[in-house]
């Protein structure tokens, strides 16, 4: 079998990229999933850190580019998950150190040992978007119920468009139920008519995220965490399981409640 | 900050945002807009009379697709003008 590469992306930054690319990418390595995740943002190397595996970085991705080691040697392993490797951002300040093609010839160098390939795209829409973006069978695109969030994720869909990728699946984070109950947070269903794209998941709002970050461990693990649940839903949709959205016993009943509300169930 | 106050934020983000996609997508401000409506309607009334303030002219979302859409009610002429 040959690898899925899969670029999360936003437009805005602050949204959960990060946060989504580490959940999803553990969460599919409890699936039995082969997978290797990349940093994108070259200068600003985070997935290290949220995914706890920081101190073990000997060489990141400009190494390889630069032939100063082999890919195998830049793939750091997950302490929990022997198949699931994180391939580091450089700290450089130089943004050009990694082109469109060097992300795709990467990739495909991983195609062949690995099922899925996960890309943290940066924010904007640059260089580093660019190269993100450049190897992707399928982007998903990360979006806050959010004024400013809503509005840079639908310029990323129009640059997808314009660049022939197709339209993205959309991840709805830190949605918020009870303020969508007071309808002063846009629901799920508005995102969807606004930027009318295809749905992957909604996340709801939830301070587990926070604290598996201080851990540097991703919430899927964390059986009670209602944002580890839906990463995990997520994961088995990229896998072609056809999960139904907010599945009783997956959220909580306030949470249930809310989709029966806003028509979704 | 009142209770229909409250109620009404999603709304109008929901409202806004309408509004803002549909001029990046078109990359029309609403002033290019009103632009195009005031040409549009110069070039109708050479052919036809119209009322210019029944005419509703705007862009509207379906989807990714955007759409101008027209309403422009013709005055009625009476016949034997034609003949």
């Amino acid at each position: 079998m040959t690898a899925q590469v899969i670029t999360i992306t936003s437009g805005k930054g602050g949204v959960g990229k990060t946060t989504a690319v580490a959940n999803l990418a553990t969460a599919l390595a409890m699936d039995g999933r082969r997978v290797v995740c990349i940093d994108g943002d070259i200068g600003l190397r985070n997935l290290d850190v949220v995914m706890g595996l920081e101190n073990r970085i000997v060489y990141d991705i400009v190494d390889v580019i630069e032939g100063r080691c082999k890919l195998k040697q830049a793939m750091i392993r997950d302490k929990h998950y022997p198949d699931l490797y994180l391939i580091p951002a450089a700290q450089t300040r130089d943004k050009n150190s990694v082109s469109p093609s060097d992300m795709v010839r990467i990739c495909n160098d991983l195609r062949a040992d690995t099922d899925f390939v996960i890309i943290d795209s940066p924010a904007g829409i640059e260089r580093g978007f660019r190269n993100a973006i450049a190897a992707a069978d399928r982007v998903l695109l990360v979006t806050n119920p959010e004024v400013s969030a809503v509005r840079d994720a639908d310029r990323v869909v129009g640059i997808l468009e314009a660049e022939e990728k197709g339209n993205p699946a959309l991840v709805i984070n830190r949605l918020n139920p009870n303020l969508v109950k007071n309808n002063d947070m846009l629901s799920a269903e508005d995102v969807l008519d606004l930027l009318g794209i295809q749905l992957i998941g909604v996340v709801p709002e939830d301070e587990t995220v926070i604290i598996g970050s201080n851990r540097g461990a991703p919430v899927v693990n964390d059986t009670k965490s209602r944002a580890g649940a839906a990463f995990r839903n997520i994961a088995k949709r990229l896998q072609g399981q056809d999960i139904p959205f907010m599945e009783a016993g997956q959220q909580s009943g306030l949470w249930n409640a809310i989709q029966r509300l806003a028509g979704r169930k | 900050m009142n209770f229909f106050t409250r109620k009404r934020s999603a709304a109008s983000a929901k409202e806004r945002l309408q509004l803002v996609l549909v001029h990046d997508r078109t990359d029309l401000t609403s002033a290019q807009l009103d632009a195009l409506k005031d040409d549009l309607l110069k070039a109708i009334s050479q052919y036809v009379d119209i009322d210019p303030d029944s005419v509703r002219i705007g862009l509207e979302r379906d989807g990714r697709t955007q759409r101008l859409v027209a309403d422009i009610p013709l005055r009625n002429v009476s016949r034997h003008r034609a003949g």
